[in-house]
């Protein structure tokens, strides 16, 4: 257990709040992305884009 | 233990950096200037484009821009932390290590440059790959470091928003576009180098060949003022090519008119002079310059717009 301890290294406080803010600046982020793909993708193409055939 | 130890030797760290010190690589200030500049290139351009499609066009040129800016600060790290203006930056500040700045830039600059060209069209995404290539590789990695010329040929990355804005809406490149693109890389030169004046020990320090501590200050001033004639003239040019109307002639004569007198003042500045007005007054004179002359551009589009119905 000592050993393991040792490989394992304790985050501060400071840089458990930056790591916190990084994921969910991160997570908003993507979130967005895939937003606008998806916004974007039905503005580029409209109504075509479910005018197919099976 | 290895661990413990690379992290005593300061190679291996946990991140303190926030939010805040990511969108700071993306050079904000310089963005809002890509934006602005892409917008007006689009509003200029013949023909028509989904608003949305136009908001997130823009927004890929924010992102591709700022992705640029990344790439700089992590390859002028060493430049930036000798330099009084960008030592606070991120990298130098010990926010941000080096290898995530890279990684981020690579990853925006790719995310940007295909959003771009999927949703607009090819042309628009290549021209945004390239003023990246052109600011991360030509610019940063060669020219900067390597001729006082730097500015002149670098400066054409941040020339090319509105280009691509106009892209993003035509679907290809014409005079019109060329003549924004010159605007700004005509303004470039005496912008950096009025800068330069003034932050002229900067530079030295960082060993950066700017024009000032390369040619010296009389050639550098002779410069400014070739450039800001030149720019005076072509910055009226939409007006007799039809992009622009009246107002927009008359208010770029005027500020033309203003621009060439301050740099002019700046000519006469005493070699040495310790404070440098005339060439702090030109700096700031040439933002105002370039955000009005691209408002009044933007004023006009939208009233012909509009009237156009």
């Amino acid at each position: 257990m000592a050993e393991n301890k040792q490989d394992t290294v304790e985050m501060t406080d400071a840089q458990k709040k930056a790591q916190r803010r990084r994921s969910v600046a991160l997570g908003l982020v993507l979130a967005a992305f895939v937003v606008i793909i998806y916004v974007g993708s039905w503005a580029k193409m409209g109504a075509s884009l479910f005018d197919r055939s099976l | 233990m290895a661990l413990v130890e690379n992290i005593q030797s300061n190679e291996a760290r946990i991140s303190e950096a926030m939010p805040g010190d990511y969108f700071a690589l993306l050079k904000p200030r310089v963005m809002s200037l890509v934006v602005f500049t892409a917008f007006v290139g689009m509003m200029l351009a013949p023909g028509s484009i989904n608003p949305l499609i136009a908001l997130i066009a823009i927004l890929a040129i924010a992102v591709g821009g700022g992705a640029s800016g990344a790439l700089n600060m992590w390859y002028d790290a060493d430049i930036d932390a000798v330099m009084t203006r960008t030592k606070k930056r991120p990298i130098p500040a010990g926010r941000i290590a080096g290898g995530e700045a890279l990684a981020f830039g690579l990853v925006l600059s790719v995310f940007s440059v295909l959003t771009l060209g999927t949703l607009t069209n090819w042309v628009a995404g290549g021209l945004l790959a390239f003023t990246i290539f052109f600011y991360a590789v030509i610019y940063t990695m060669w020219l900067k470091r390597s001729t006082p010329q730097n500015i002149v040929i670098g400066g054409a990355a941040g020339a090319f928003p509105p280009m691509i804005g106009w892209a993003a809406v035509t679907g290809g490149i014409s005079l019109e576009s060329v003549v924004l693109f010159l605007i700004i890389f005509l303004w470039t030169p005496p912008h950096f180098w009025a800068l330069a004046l003034f932050k002229l020990r900067d530079y030295d320090m960082a060993k950066v060949p700017m024009l000032p501590n390369v040619a010296g200050e009389r050639h550098t001033k002779l410069q400014i003022v070739a450039y800001s004639l030149v720019l005076a003239v072509v910055a009226v040019s939409p007006w007799p090519l039809g992009l622009a109307g009246p107002v927009y002639g008359a208010v770029s004569i005027l500020l033309g008119l203003n621009f060439l007198r301050h740099a002019i003042a700046v000519w006469r500045m005493p070699d040495g002079d310790a404070t440098m007005v005339p060439a702090k007054k030109l700096f700031g004179f040439s933002l105002v310059y370039l955000a009005s002359l691209f408002s009044v551009l933007l004023g006009e589009a939208l009233v012909m717009k509009v009237l156009a119905g």
